[in-house]
């Protein structure tokens, strides 16, 4: 029999551990589920830009091929067209090359997945929203833990944690319906667009990012302050050179985790950035990014496609692990 | 040598923003030049109020009400301007300039040793970097720091011990070379060598510097201090020369603290 | 030069304060927005019709009922992780979990969602109530545990020291007197949790899918509020998009109400 004690402990002790599991769980079922991508595209995958294209590809044939091919020309050339058939099923190889007669070639055809162009909407539109939400955040938290008069802070912080708090699809729904309009007004093209995605995804970061670096201003001692402005430093000087240097630490850490929430975000981008698998030559150009593709083409993915989605899962989650581990670990630890 | 006033504090009321009552009440205290004035008293006694009021650090937070008259003198115009009528920043900018503060604990910026120093300087508009260089130089060795931080004037003021800290933000202020340097318990958090330092210093600085400084540590202020305010509940109780103060005073209060009958 | 440093500090003031209002401006605007759109489209039936005859019923009840079932898994386990770090780990096995649990706070809620897929939908065959509860659950659970984490980190020690002593075992302390402690935390960190979850539409899109129908069998495709606005927004009639704008409107004031009642438990602890 048990003691209750060691029950409860033990509960309390699974309960920790189930984090854990949960989390390798997630990489191991990523990685099982992306294989057979990653085996097929290797790391080419990660800088290929075609998705879903179909490709023939000559591969010439080694010279142990060429003459097993002459011994058994005949049987080949009643399979020459076969590879119209593989366009589902594409397998690496020779099993289903064509013979082309007169030179010595395999052509194999094979339905392409690349993640290139989804990894650069990822971190174009992030690197956008961090732009346009960073020099506003700052002065937020500046505002708020400098300037704002007593009887404002509590309201306007406690706005500003509101608009974090609004969830991320009615950031969407308000990007494309009212922002987006304002955005391609200003700044021409599409609606639809890498730009308006980044932008709508600042917007939503933003106050996630003023709260954090407030907290992180205001580790920052008052003595400390009070002993700049007694040499005579203005507010901005005290801000500049007393309070930024030491939250540092902290504020590159807020920021470096608002990137990791923004890399991660669906539903804000999914919206705007149009889902195009295409390169952007123009902020104003519509492409796709990670969640997006995610969001779009889960439901539907079988084969091929339904691996190369889990490798770009693998890839979102091993990326912001990193990101949200670096800023939580060398710059917030000890802070929670 | 004649006393010479720096600083006359006149009917000096102080209340703090929504407190119901005010926290100093008429106060009437001569700084004299080149004088160490210590301002003791219990806790809670408005000492450290006082001292915060005369460089207007307390205009940091709004809403706190001044009465009567802060008098600093002008060293140009050999005139007394009352500080309480200061309201441009430029002119508080000016202010803390001439009246120098150190806080209870030291409060090295998170910055090099070398650019601490140089911080005042540069708020100050020094640019020449020579010169720069020199008042650096001079404020540390001013300050008793100079050969322990000499050859490491670019590495983080963190790394230094607290009373070495301590010594650097004095420095600072001293660089500045304030007419006042108002010091507020600097001790309080020191061990007692790192005190001796303190003291020590005090007492060289005060050739260049008028200097008020808050203690609760009657030793300290008996030691180091020309004049003593007593300070108790918001009003000054005694005021006269530090010797008198401890050795024969006249008021009941004063006696039963200096005694350390209450504290 | 005096005037010089007065001016920049002067100009970064009011960039900072106009910094401040543009924040304001944008929650202003969303909301408005979201007021003006949502109103004008919410009559009652809305609340008594189901998606397939054009109302939001079988959707909010079945964002709630997801929110609930993920509650009821994550909640217990969250608070149990939480109680083992703060209570009885002081080992670097303790902080590891919680960093793992501060990592897995911020994870993308796509990939949550790509998971559950693989483990709850794939072997089934089929998009289903439970996997999306799950999804909600796996978000769920470290928000629970960093929130239990510094809530009973708040509690003082001499609290524990006191119940020992008075010969109380290690665990009824805990659930006796530091739990009770921290309540109105716990409570403010549970709700804010709640809300935060059942906002969200990423980790439901292809877990839980939605579904037009009234339906409380979590082994089916499930009705999402989100999901469906997602759906709807990108239905090309003015009528879906109407329906979207009052499907926003009633999610946003459910958010904000939870938010504020958790602001309000603890308004007077800073």
């Amino acid at each position: 029999m048990f003691s209750k004690e060691y029950l409860f402990k033990k509960v309390a002790f699974s309960s920790a551990t189930l984090i854990l599991i949960i989390l390798v769980s997630i990489f191991v079922m990523l990685f099982i589920s992306a294989k057979p991508a990653i085996e097929k595209y290797g790391f080419n995958f990660l800088t290929d830009s075609s998705w879903n294209k179909t490709v023939e590809t000559k591969v010439p044939l080694t010279p142990q091929e060429i003459k097993a091919k002459k011994s058994s020309k005949q049987k080949i050339n009643t399979e020459e067209d076969d590879s119209l058939f593989a366009d589902d099923t594409p397998v690496l190889g020779g099993d289903e090359a064509s013979d082309n007669e007169d030179s010595n070639f395999n052509i194999i055809t094979k339905n392409i997945f690349g993640g290139f162009v989804p990894i650069i909407g990822t971190i174009l539109s992030a690197l956008i929203a961090m732009a346009f939400s960073i020099p506003i955040a700052m002065g937020i938290a500046v505002f708020l833990s400098e300037i704002a008069p007593d009887f404002l802070i509590k309201p306007v912080g406690t706005a500003i944690e509101l608009l974090a708090a609004i969830p991320s699809i009615i950031y969407g729904m308000w990007g494309l319906f009212y922002f987006a309009p304002l955005v391609q007004k200003v700044f021409g093209g599409s609606q639809i667009s890498l730009l308006t995605a980044g932008l709508v995804l600042g917007v939503m970061i933003l106050p996630f990012m003023a709260a954090i670096t407030r907290d992180s201003m205001n580790t920052t001692p008052d003595v400390l302050k009070e002993s700049a402005y007694a040499l005579g430093a203005t507010k901005y000087e005290v801000v500049k050179d007393v309070i930024f240097p030491y939250a540092k630490v902290g504020i590159i850490g807020s920021i470096i985790l608002s990137l990791g929430r923004a890399l991660g975000e669906t539903m804000a981008v999914a919206f705007l950035i149009g889902s195009v698998f295409k390169i952007p030559h123009n902020l104003t150009d519509p492409t796709i990014s990670i969640p997006v593709v995610l969001a779009n083409n889960f439901g539907e993915a079988s084969g091929d496609m339904m691996s190369s989605l889990f490798f770009l899962a693998f890839v979102l989650f091993v990326f912001s692990f990193f990101t949200i581990g670096i800023a939580k670990f060398y710059f917030l630890r000890g802070r929670r | 040598m004649a006393k010479e006033l720096i600083m006359d504090i006149k009917d000096f009321s102080f209340k703090y923003a929504g407190a119901p009552k005010p926290s100093l009440v008429d106060i009437n205290l001569p700084i004299y030049r080149n004088k160490v004035t210590a301002m003791i008293g219990p806790s809670g006694c408005g000492k450290s109020t006082l001292l915060r009021a005369l460089n207007r650090i307390h205009d940091l937070y709004p809403g706190n009400e001044y009465k009567g008259e802060i008098n600093l003198l002008n060293l140009e115009t050999d005139n007394f301007e009352n500080l309480l009528e200061i309201k441009k920043e430029n002119e508080f900018i000016a202010l803390r300039q001439r009246v120098g503060m150190i806080f209870q604990k030291p409060t090295p910026f998170p910055m090099s040793i070398f650019d601490n120093v140089a911080y005042g300087l540069k708020l100050a508009g020094i640019k020449d970097k020579n010169i720069v260089q020199e008042k650096v130089e001079n404020a540390l060795k001013g300050s008793a720091i100079w050969d322990e931080v000499k050859d490491r004037l670019k590495e983080s003021a963190m790394g230094l011990s607290g009373g070495q800290q301590q010594r650097l933000c004095i420095a600072r202020a001293v660089a500045l070379k304030p007419e006042i340097l108002l010091l507020d318990e600097p001790t309080s958090a020191l061990d007692p060598i790192s005190t001796g330092a303190i003291e020590e210093l005090v007492s060289e600085l005060k050739k260049d510097i008028s200097i008020v400084i808050v203690t609760h540590n009657m030793q300290q202020a008996s030691r180091l201090s020309d004049y003593t305010a007593f300070m108790y509940i918001g009003k000054l109780i005694e005021y006269n020369k530090t010797d008198k103060i401890f050795l024969n005073p006249q008021e009941k209060l004063t006696e039963d603290y200096v005694t350390g009958r209450f504290g | 030069m005096r005037s010089r440093r007065l001016l920049l500090n002067k100009i970064v003031l009011i960039l900072s304060t106009l910094s401040a209002v543009l924040g304001l401006v944008f929650l202003s605007w969303i909301l408005i927005t979201l007021f003006i759109k949502g109103i004008s489209s919410l009559d009652f039936s809305i609340f008594t019709n189901d998606l397939v005859d054009g109302g939001l019923k079988n959707l909010i009840f079945g964002q709630f009922f997801m929110a609930l079932i993920a509650t009821i898994i994550g909640v217990p386990l969250g608070m149990m992780a939480g109680i083992y770090l703060r209570e009885y780990g002081n080992s670097t096995y303790a902080n590891i979990i919680r960093d793992l649990s501060d990592i897995m706070m911020s994870a993308p809620s796509i990939v949550i969602g790509a998971f559950v897929f693989a483990v709850f939908v794939a072997p089934f065959g089929s998009i289903n109530g439970w996997a999306g509860s799950i999804a909600l659950a796996i978000m769920l659970i470290p928000i629970v545990v960093s929130t239990t984490d510094n809530m009973l980190s708040l509690v003082p020690k001499e609290l524990r020291e006191a119940g020992i002593a008075l010969g109380g075992g290690k665990h009824q302390v805990i659930l006796d007197i530091i739990l009770k402690a921290a309540k109105v935390g716990l409570t403010t960190g549970i709700l804010l949790a709640f809300a935060r979850i059942i906002g969200e539409t990423a980790p439901l899109l292809f877990t839980s899918g939605t579904n037009s129908f009234w339906t409380t069998d979590l082994s089916n495709a499930f009705p999402s509020l989100t999901v469906s606005i997602y759906n709807l927004a990108n239905f090309p009639t003015d009528k879906a998009r109407d329906l979207a704008w009052g499907a926003s409107f009633i999610l946003t004031v459910i958010v904000l109400i939870i938010n504020l009642i958790g602001r309000f438990l603890t308004r007077d602890k800073g």
